[in-house]
């Protein structure tokens, strides 16, 4: 197994943007009764979700929260020479969305900007291309953006997946200081269940096509969706993610030569507070240890790990604290990370 | 091992007014529900290290088909 490793590389500052119009989920009763939402609410935790209008777009979130973190931190937008975007919800097929928010950002056309087509893992990829590019000795500076509107995504139809999914995005400036130390990274793939979650129309193996479109009924249940928007088989995610991601974590840590009570926090891709919870149990992990953003935020993809840093350990990572990332979902592809941060800047959460 | 799956499984689908048959078709109970599924991969996980995916999960019927499946895969770890 392959491990990634970068010395004195690391996150100097952070920035989240969401949208301001906040879906009430115990509201959320357009397609299914009161009842049997607050059921499926009460069970995933996920009481708040953010949803972006049609006009915007997750490249939208990322500028807002890099032009937050950029004016803050009085940074000379001349220094950037990477932008690096995640993300499954990008802006057009063509051009690559990293290349307009390079213009919008007012970047150097000397920086080098390209996209990263990740889901829930997505962060931890990106943020090891980057930590990797950073090796080289001219860049000075990169930001890492990462978006997402997954709500555009889902059918509100489909009971499987109407109720978790929300919009948000960052903004990670990534600079070199001996202070943050050795980073490791371990990334992983299994590419036998892709079909577990995907859309399986409108790219090129399944072109658009007014069939595509047509909402179907797709269960005994009655759910609803069409071949162009998301289909995800919880039960085989949840099965497959139970086995691997502890195993992930304990490996990593191993490999780093450390322990779980050398980690300050441990900062997991929020799909919903039942799997989160369960792997906590199984790793027998200190609850206080945890972040969760879950509840205000719902399941917003790549984004949940750095949103969950943003919003809930903003003060908290002055000191020297090494954390523990742990992405994991469509792919299917999972990922840990183990960071030292110190002195990171975290801005004020941005509402568009 | 029959007995333990079946209090575990009355447990996390929270069944107390009776008992239940081996014949039992256990999708057709009122309680059982896409987050009861959930508790089960869960209960098979932890108490059981077994792990059923869907396709195979989808074939079993009664809750003596689930048990033999479960022996069968404790037994193959």
């Amino acid at each position: 197994m392959a491990y990634l490793e970068y010395k004195n590389v690391g996150i100097s500052g952070l920035a989240a943007a969401v949208p301001g119009n906040i879906i009430d989920n115990y509201k959320y009763t357009t397609y299914f009764d009161t009842e049997s939402v607050k059921e499926v609410v009460d069970k995933i935790g996920i009481k708040e979700r953010r949803f972006a209008d049609k006009d915007t777009c997750a490249s939208d979130l990322c500028f807002a929260a890099a032009d937050k973190l950029l004016t803050d931190m009085n940074i000379d937008r001349t220094e950037i020479d990477l932008l690096v975007f995640v993300s499954q919800t990008p802006d057009y097929k063509m051009p690559a969305t990293s290349i307009i928010l390079q213009h919008r950002l007012n970047l150097s056309k000397s920086a080098i900007a390209f996209d990263v087509n990740m889901g829930c893992s997505g962060f931890i990829y990106g943020l090891s291309t980057v930590y990797s590019y950073m090796q080289q000795h001219g860049f000075r500076k990169a930001l890492l953006l990462d978006g997402e509107t997954r709500s555009k995504v889902y059918s509100p139809k489909d009971r499987n997946t109407a109720f978790l999914f929300g919009d948000a995005g960052v903004a990670a400036l990534i600079e070199k200081d001996e202070k943050y130390e050795e980073s490791i990274f371990s990334l992983n793939s299994d590419g036998s269940r892709g079909n577990l979650i995907m859309i399986h129309a409108g790219g090129y193996r399944n072109p658009s096509s007014i069939e595509t479109l047509k909402e179907k009924v797709i269960d005994e249940h009655g759910n609803i969706r069409s071949d162009e928007q998301a289909y995800m088989n919880g039960p085989d995610v949840f099965n497959f993610l139970i086995r691997e991601v502890p195993k992930d974590v304990k490996n990593t840590l191993e490999y780093a030569e450390t322990d779980k009570e050398s980690i300050d926090y441990f900062v997991f891709h929020q799909a919903n507070d039942y799997i989160n919870s369960y792997l906590a149990k199984k790793l027998k992990l200190d609850k206080d240890k945890i972040p969760m953003s879950i509840e205000k935020f719902g399941n917003t993809s790549s984004v949940s790990i750095p949103l969950t840093i943003a919003t809930e350990l903003q003060d908290k990572l002055d000191e020297k604290r090494k954390v523990l990332l742990c992405g994991f979902g469509v792919g299917l592809s999972w990922a840990t990370a183990i960071l030292n941060f110190k002195n990171c800047h975290i801005s004020e959460l941005v509402e568009i | 091992m029959e007995e333990k799956f079946i209090n575990l499984l009355k447990e996390i689908l929270e069944i107390e007014d009776r008992e239940l048959d081996l014949k039992d078709e256990f999708r057709h109970y009122p309680e059982w529900d896409s987050l009861g599924y959930l508790e089960l991969i869960a209960m098979l996980d932890e108490e059981f290290e077994v792990s059923i995916e869907n396709d195979d999960f989808g074939k079993l019927i009664t809750l003596e088909d689930l048990i033999n499946e479960v022996k069968n895969r404790m037994d193959n770890n």
